[in-house]
């Protein structure tokens, strides 16, 4: 029987013939904390008595979710990071310079690779075939030790790509379609595999969208093969030569198969206050926002900054509707200024935050008042999510955030796209 | 895992039950301050949560527990409250390997049979819990032998320090 992608990367790093279901120790190729779970790892890596990091060039440390700090109590915590970054060796980008997952896949992520992230979103990282997954800080603090962990060889199902998007409906609105379906824990433990003729033509910067959100119908991890697309992006960061083709076999055995035709979809919007709460757009018109956040390590790269410009050139946001953009990380953020993006959307009304998580989990620079409605290209909406446990997040495309900045309600994009 | 056997009051919870439900991601400032951060332990969902557990309690929850954000702190909060286990018809994977990491149990069962307030038994080895209050007996899910042994040392870093290492 022929092996899924996920027991194919499994296979390789455990030394193993790894079906789903085994339990594999496999050697990881890039280990990483954040700013908020990564003093814990610290803390727990203190305390294991391992004394030092297995790799200091696959261990990572970023300064995004809470950056440039907010607090004291923040600030320490960074201080403790980059004193810990000094003694190991690490690699660590401060402040400023971007969205862990973003930075993982500009410059780490690699076909076959296992990457593990004290990050539920390390998920991203499947977009270039790298089995990334997210842990807790202590599972993290092992494996910098260790530079291995353990894991559950996951069943997968394939879901089938056909047709092509029509216009106004982009990779955010497939993958909170596809969430919809199966809902917040129906892929719970299991990895999603992308396939057919579609899932071939989507950019990285689609595949890192979709990849992104899998965690939201509870997968541990969501793969793209490794294919043109993903030689291509390589060879544009300088790792052509960390390519190779990577696709599961033709007799592969999946748990469960899904088709989705692109040309079927319409833009969608997750309601509050559940990922897996997905309706048309249709359903959410009229709904007033006092923010539009456009950015996170679902859609802050350059096509989706992109989008929005294009649709807020020459306009001006609502004069009573917040519009906050944040770029995903420094290069996107550099990128979108030379295309003149950024001066589109400056003089549309927009607000600029540094590269970073931003507003998305209500740290900083963005937390909503009580009541108030949020229109979020993030890929959460818990209440509370943005620092107000009576705020509303709803959830979209870059093109329907872009389109609602406008009106000051939650609109169709394609009733603004010319 | 000192104990077992454990017996406990149920304190029930519905579907969905996010990392943010349980400690809210604005409190991400506080998270080295574990004494601090606890305060606000189910905050949004569960007002006066800490003055309704009583040290031994069970959580009792339905679909999808512990969903959303990777933050340990979650059963980190869960554990310094006094709770000794938390019962739900699923959880999310992340979520599941913190509980055990930190030595508390999750156990995966029909918790439909299971009301507020009931009494339960739980036999970690055996993986079966009895409802005193109503005598039904429910069977869990079994959990792979690694994550097991994990669990009976009292979680991941008692774990490394006696094995320094994975064992299958």
């Amino acid at each position: 029987m022929g092996k899924t992608l996920a027991e194919k990367i499994l296979s390789l790093k455990s030394g193993t013939d790894a079906k789903s279901g085994d339990i594999v120790i496999a050697n990881v190729d890039l280990v990483f904390v954040q700013d908020t779970t990564g003093p814990l790892a610290i803390k727990q890596f203190e305390e294991s008595g391992l004394r030092t990091i297995a790799a200091p060039e696959k261990t990572a440390i970023f300064l995004d979710h809470a950056a440039p700090s907010p607090t004291q109590q923040t600030s320490n915590d960074h201080m403790l990071l980059r004193r810990f970054a000094r003694e190991t060796n690490c690699h660590i980008y401060d402040v400023g310079n971007g969205i862990c997952h973003q930075l993982v896949a500009e410059l780490f992520a690699n076909p076959g690779n296992i990457i593990v992230g004290a990050d539920s979103h390390t998920v991203t990282a499947g977009a270039l075939c790298g089995f990334g997954t997210g842990m807790g800080s202590t599972d993290i603090a092992t494996a910098m030790a260790l530079g291995k962990t353990w894991f559950r060889v996951p069943e997968t199902f394939l879901i089938n790509l056909s047709g092509s998007f029509s216009k106004g409906v982009y990779a955010k609105d497939l993958i909170l379609s596809l969430i919809g379906q199966l809902g917040a824990d129906g892929a719970t433990y299991k990895a999603l595999e992308f396939g057919g003729e579609s899932s071939a033509r989507l950019t990285m910067s689609e595949r890192l969208t979709i990849a992104n959100m899998v965690v939201e119908a509870g997968a541990k991890v969501g793969l793209f093969p490794s294919d043109e697309v993903t030689q291509s992006f390589l060879s544009s960061r300088g790792r052509g030569d960390s390519y190779k083709p990577l696709y599961p076999d033709a007799d592969a055995s999946y748990e469960r198969i899904m088709s989705i035709n692109l040309a079927s979809l319409e833009p969608m919007v997750a309601f509050p206050h559940t990922v897996d709460n997905v309706r048309p757009v249709s359903e959410a018109k009229g709904t007033k926002v006092q923010q539009v956040f456009i950015g996170t390590c679902t859609n802050g790269r350059l096509e989706d900054l992109a989008v929005a410009a294009s649709i807020l050139h020459g306009k001006k946001k609502y004069p009573d509707t917040r519009l906050l953009i944040a770029p995903a990380s420094q290069q996107v953020l550099l990128q979108s200024i030379e295309k003149g993006y950024i001066h589109s959307l400056v003089e549309s009304g927009a607000v600029i935050l540094p590269p970073g998580c931003a507003a998305c989990l209500g740290l900083h620079q963005g937390v909503l008042g009580d009541g108030e409605t949020c229109l979020s290209t993030a890929n959460r909406n818990f209440k509370g999510r943005m620092g107000n446990p009576t705020a509303m997040i709803y959830l979209a495309s870059p093109a329907t955030a872009a389109a609602s900045a406008i009106t000051g309600e939650i609109t169709d994009p394609r009733e603004v796209m010319t | 895992m000192p104990e077992t056997v454990l017996k406990g009051k149920a304190i029930k919870l519905g579907d969905n039950v996010s990392t943010d439900d349980i400690i809210p991601g604005r409190f991400a400032h506080l998270r080295s301050d574990l004494a601090e951060l606890s305060k606000h332990t189910f905050e949004d969902l569960v007002p006066n949560f800490a003055s309704r557990v009583n040290q031994g309690n069970f959580l009792v929850a339905g679909r999808n527990f512990g969903s959303g954000s990777s933050r340990e702190h979650a059963p980190l909060v869960i554990k310094m409250s006094g709770i000794a286990a938390i019962l739900a018809k699923s959880a999310a994977r992340i979520f599941f390997r913190n509980a055990i990491n930190q030595g508390l149990p999750v156990l995966l069962c029909d918790t439909n049979q299971i009301n507020d307030g009931d009494q339960l038994e739980i036999n970690l080895t055996e993986g079966v819990i009895t409802n005193l209050t109503s005598n039904a007996k429910l069977t869990s899910t079994k959990i792979p032998s690694l994550m097991f042994a994990i669990l009976k040392e009292g979680g991941l870093i008692p774990y490394i320090k006696k094995h320094k290492d994975f064992k299958l």
